[in-house]
């Protein structure tokens, strides 16, 4: 229902429109913060200054005492997912997100509520190397290919660690694994790897020889497509980022070691909670690190995470994003940036970045969105309050300059949302009574489950 | 950080830990924020053996007491997280780490105040947020234990105990279905359809309770009617002080109907209830009002129970029962696994956006919590008599981006080191 209201609410502002968002506070992230308007126009952000002229026609934005920051960002999400783990095998490649996208999602709508426009829905961590990721805007009431960020690279999963192991421990099942799974430790891991980036790499000859020989006009067999190892190749030809779910320090440097070798590039170390460990060896490779907060000791290998991670990286020189991994903590990404000033001392702009500017960077949108600047997507969250503030609430959303969420207007619709709920209950109920006074239909009455009639 | 972990190291080389007890301290010159009364802008508080001597504008330092000017700072009492694993679990996933529960449905006699471990990281961690004191609970089958109230600070849980017993937790009786994230919720073959099974277990859980209850009852009456030689029962003799009144049950219940079901036992049985958890609390609000049961609330900081419930609902919810007149206490423990008892205060700010006074917000993490632990006159407020539990900061506690500078439990200054801050300094001077 939340989706054909908005749908209807976003028509007056679709994309050749113009909006003026004025008297705000714009923190641009990118050039610095001021006092005025956001002109937007065709979805794109064409001014932001101190004074800016609306033109005629223009729909206005009164956001007095409002703060505008851009849309927010989230490196590591698995909303809108309808499956996240292919665990039965050690290298599951050839799945992707891509292919099991849920437009219906709730958490989308949730997540555009606390300000997202934009997720990395990366696959689970049970494998070495996993599934293909997507990277999506929050645009609620799309359909599936709506939702994806056109243009952005294409990325895949890897995972280090106990997540990756424990499939190969008796009694303790993770995804879809039966029984025992190789690896079951830390050297299994970087072994499957390197097993499978061999193995893309002669897949990789085999193609290249082909294509040697088609140039030579001689003749030629292709050689049979290999759905698992086509994005390993693409991998080592830099055209699709890994995303490395990992955690301790010395499986950070053998990930960093085995890309040298393979030459390709980790584009990001996901969670990497002790990255602060070996922060100056994730800077020399010009890795991005994408973390929590402040989660802690709640597996073995989380047991030496610390606040200061986010900012201990940052001063070393390391691009550091923070994300979620949970759709709850996906609504609050603004004041997670805040504990970076609380526990390491960033300032507002850096704090601010690790959610904005930062995570763009590490999925190679940093063009499109992530900052408040003239040229890039209209991708904007209005806050009551200052973002970085725990009382601040989202008033409205705008994704490539349409209106997305509007706090006023989901409001105003909860009570015809309710009559509706109630208006189908009791729809619903006067059927199934009626159902039950026929003689006949005992006979369709299968268990007596109660919810499993229809 | 370095000069607040500094200054902290200093205040501990200037305070003898061991020997006569606390030194007298006069925190001078701060904003005081008492809680249960207004503002005292330049105010001061005197702490003399462990407790609050004095509060107010002017306050003359006493002989041989040491002051400690804080202009520009301000002065809460300390927070209390009302629901924790503290101290019976370091790491989550760790099984030989963990003592939270154990063996059997009815287990009154399991004292979570002998399993705490005041070594544990997590004490440090979370009281350099500002939490002085936290409430930690066994889990597990239906009476899981008894709760411990304790000081975030000691050498041993003699140091650290409140009270203990202060409350004997209770999982009341619901259906469970089999399924959850990984699990199908397929009937298992040749057997009933899951919802009866489930449905059948969850009556037998209620006879068991109810018979359980009816045996501490008899238990009672005939220790009271016999002599010296009465053979003691361990588990029925823990629930004497439930069936007295002076342990209050803290109910784990989360949807309305099992909310109105613990109601009704808690009414049949005559005990005091402290609803837990509580996720649909707002639907019996004016029932809980009515039975003056006061609610330890779910994180704010959670999803939704409905697909259609509204975006903000959990962060409305707090608001609302504050409207209603149900008092309450934030508690950093609930159904996820992302608990971080350090952000306590966070989930206290996050229902301030949505309908709930900040006032209230700060009350229901200090005041109020004392008050629902029977520990009203003892703990969560700047008041003369109180345990000296205080916090010093460079702005609101429930924001982020405020500073805790100093912490005092029992009127010593707290050291603000801690695992976190340690693997800080040492890396970042790498």
């Amino acid at each position: 229902m939340n989706r054909y209201a908005l749908f209807l609410l976003a028509l007056p502002l679709a994309a050749g429109q113009t909006t003026v968002i004025r008297n705000a506070t714009v923190l641009t992230v990118t050039k610095g913060t001021f006092q005025g308007s956001i002109l937007i126009r065709d979805g794109k952000i064409v001014e932001a200054g101190e004074k800016v002229m609306a033109p005629e026609g223009a729909r206005v934005i009164d956001a007095g005492g409002q703060y505008v920051m851009p849309g927010i960002i989230d490196c590591h999400s698995h909303i809108a997912a309808d499956s996240i783990n292919e665990g039965a095998v050690a290298v599951s490649s050839m799945v992707g997100i891509e292919d099991v996208i849920n437009p219906d999602d709730i958490d989308i709508y949730r997540a555009l509520a606390g300000g997202v426009t934009t997720a990395n829905i990366l696959h689970g961590s049970a494998n070495p190397i996993g599934g293909k990721c997507q990277v999506m805007k929050m645009r609620w009431g799309k359909d599936a290919e709506g939702l994806k960020f056109e243009g952005a690279m294409p990325g895949i999963k890897f995972a280090l660690g106990e997540n990756v192991k424990r499939s190969g421990s008796p009694g303790n099942g993770f995804g879809a694994s039966p029984g025992l799974r190789y690896p079951a430790s830390r050297m299994g891991v970087e072994d499957v790897i390197r097993e499978a980036l061999t193995e893309a790499r002669a897949y990789q000859k085999e193609w290249r020889d082909y294509q040697a020989k088609l140039d030579r006009h001689e003749q030629a067999i292709a050689p049979r497509r290999d759905l698992k190892l086509e994005p390993l190749v693409e991998v080592l030809e830099g055209k699709r980022y890994v995303h490395a779910h990992c955690y301790r320090a010395d499986e950070i440097l053998m990930l960093l070691k085995v890309s040298d070798d393979f030459g390709f590039k980790i584009r990001t170390l996901q969670h990497v909670l002790e990255g602060y460990k070996v922060a100056r060896e994730i800077a020399e490779h010009g890795v991005g690190a994408s973390t929590f907060s402040d989660w802690w000791a709640y597996k073995a290998e989380a047991y030496d995470a610390i606040p200061y991670n986010a900012a201990i990286m940052v001063r070393k020189g390391v691009l550091v994003s923070l994300n979620s991994d949970s759709a709850e903590l996906m609504r609050h990404l603004n004041t997670e940036a805040a504990k970076a000033m609380k526990y390491g001392g960033l300032n507002e702009t850096e704090a601010l970045s690790l959610v904005t500017i930062n995570p763009a960077k590490q999925l190679g949108i940093e063009g499109r969105v992530g900052s408040i600047e003239p040229g890039k997507d209209a991708d904007l969250a209005i806050f009551d309050k200052h973002p970085l503030s725990n009382y601040a609430k989202v008033e409205k959303v705008f994704i490539d300059g349409e209106l997305y969420f509007d706090r006023q207007k989901d409001l105003e619709e909860r009570p015809a949302k309710v009559a509706r709920k109630k208006a189908l209950v009791d729809q619903f109920k006067a059927q199934e009574k009626k159902e039950r006074k026929k003689p006949e239909s005992s006979e369709d009455k299968k268990g007596e489950d109660p919810g499993g009639v229809r | 950080m370095k000069t607040g972990a500094a200054i902290a190291a200093g205040l501990l080389a200037l305070v003898s830990l061991r020997g006569a007890g606390p030194e007298t301290i006069l925190l001078r010159g701060a904003t005081v924020h008492p809680v249960s009364g207004p503002d005292i802008p330049g105010g001061s508080v005197l702490m003399r053996d462990g407790k609050i001597a004095e509060v107010g504008a002017r306050i003359a330092a006493p002989k041989g007491a040491r002051v400690i000017e804080l202009k520009g700072l301000h002065i809460y009492p300390g927070m209390i997280d009302s629901a924790t694993e503290i101290g019976l679990s370091e790491i989550g996933a760790v099984r030989e780490m963990s003592d939270i529960s154990d063996i059997g449905l009815f287990k009154p006699q399991l004292r979570a105040a002998t399993a705490v471990n005041p070594a544990s990281e997590h004490i440090p961690v979370t009281r350099a947020n500002g939490i002085t004191s936290v409430v930690t609970s066994p889990g597990g089958g239906i009476v899981a234990g008894q709760s411990v109230l304790m000081h975030l600070s000691g050498w041993t849980m003699d140091d650290m105990v409140i009270r203990s017993p202060a409350a004997m937790r209770m999982e009341f009786p619901r259906i469970q279905m089999p399924g959850g994230r990984f699990g199908g919720g397929e009937a298992a073959p040749g057997r009933g359809s899951p919802y009866a099974d489930a449905k059948k277990r969850y009556q037998q859980q209620l006879q068991e309770l109810n018979d359980f209850m009816e045996s501490a009852r008899r238990y009672r009456q005939a220790k009271g009617a016999a002599g010296a030689d009465f053979e003691v029962d361990l588990k029925l003799e823990a629930m004497i002080p439930v069936l007295d009144g002076k342990v209050p049950m803290l109910i784990r219940a989360e949807k309305e109907k099992t909310i109105k079901e613990a109601i009704a036992f808690a009414d049949k049985q005559g005990v005091r209830m402290i609803l837990e958890r509580g996720l649909e609390a707002w639907k019996v609000a004016p029932e809980l009002k009515a039975h003056h049961i006061p609610v330890v609330l779910p994180p704010t900081l959670r999803l939704p129970e409905a697909e259609d419930d509204p975006y903000d609902k959990p962060f409305c919810i707090p608001g609302e029962l504050s409207k209603a007149g149900v008092k309450f206490a934030f508690a950093s423990f609930g159904p996820g696994d992302e608990d971080n008892p350090r952000n306590l205060p966070f989930l206290a700010a996050a229902a301030v956006g949505f309908g709930l006074p900040q006032e209230e917000a700060l009350k229901a993490v200090t005041l109020y919590a004392a008050q629902i632990w029977g520990v009203g006159d003892e703990l969560g407020s700047i008041e003369k008599g109180k345990w000296a539990d205080l916090i010093v900061t460079d702005g609101d506690p429930l924001e982020t981006r405020t500073q805790i500078k100093q912490v005092f439990i029992k009127g010593s200054p707290v050291d603000l080191d801690n695992k976190h801050r340690r693997l800080y300094d040492k890396y970042l001077a790498r």
